[in-house]
């Protein structure tokens, strides 16, 4: 029913929580938004009228950028750093962290779950 | 942190000095220099600058995209040879590939 910038909206969650169901808009942008169109964030999705589920659905549509756009604008952004051979995108390209953080331990976020390593012994229990 | 807006970019004065002088007389030639820090500005991009590493010089032909990175993004510093046997080298070839 209440489908905005081509994601389902969860129908019994408050609109507040339910907008960051989109990606793109997060907490503040949310109330941004519903400060915006003048909706209640304390409503649920299945009580809005249409009306409310329009005004929202125009503003998000005309004034942020959300979803397949937004994603592409990433993965450009990380194509172009990738493209000219800065650090940066050396980091992007071997799936390390980017911002200096250590990989000496952690850094599992972007380097995914551990791969094993042939011809290393696990420690034997005590 | 990034740097004082008030200051603007740093852009190596001498570096910027033999680049405009350069782009004055409209010749091309590879500029050694140290200045890893110096931002890239405008007037080097189609120049080729060849960027110390801390071992050698890097050629990095600067193209558009690059403005506002600095020089030594291009030139990395360190040199990953790879944990273990077979494995790693195959990875030394991609990474120079």
């Amino acid at each position: 029913m209440a489908r905005i910038a081509g994601v389902d909206l969860p129908r019994t969650k408050r609109i507040e929580v339910a907008l960051t169901y989109i990606y793109g808009i997060g907490d503040s942008t949310s109330q941004k938004i519903l400060q915006q169109t003048g909706v209640s964030p304390d409503r649920r999705v299945h009580e809005l009228s249409d009306d409310e589920v329009n005004r929202l659905r125009r503003v998000i549509e005309n004034q942020y950028k959300v979803e397949g756009a937004l994603r592409t604008e990433v993965s450009m952004n990380v194509k172009r750093l990738m493209d000219i051979g800065c650090y940066r995108g050396l980091r992007h390209r071997r799936g390390l962290p980017v911002r200096g953080q250590r990989t000496h331990t952690n850094a599992r976020t972007h380097k995914g779950s551990r791969r094993a390593i042939a011809g290393k012994k696990k420690a034997p229990k005590k | 942190m990034s740097r004082s807006l008030k200051k603007g970019p740093y852009i190596d004065p001498k570096l910027l000095e033999r680049i405009q002088v350069m782009n004055s007389r409209g010749e091309k030639r590879v500029v050694k220099t140290w200045a890893r820090a110096s931002t890239i500005s405008p007037e080097f991009v189609g120049h080729t600058l060849a960027v110390h590493n801390g071992n050698k010089f890097i050629p990095v032909y600067i193209s558009e995209n690059m403005v506002g990175h600095k020089l030594g993004e291009f030139a990395p510093t360190r040199l990953f040879r790879g944990h273990g046997g077979k494995l790693s080298e195959k990875r030394i070839k991609t990474a120079t590939a």
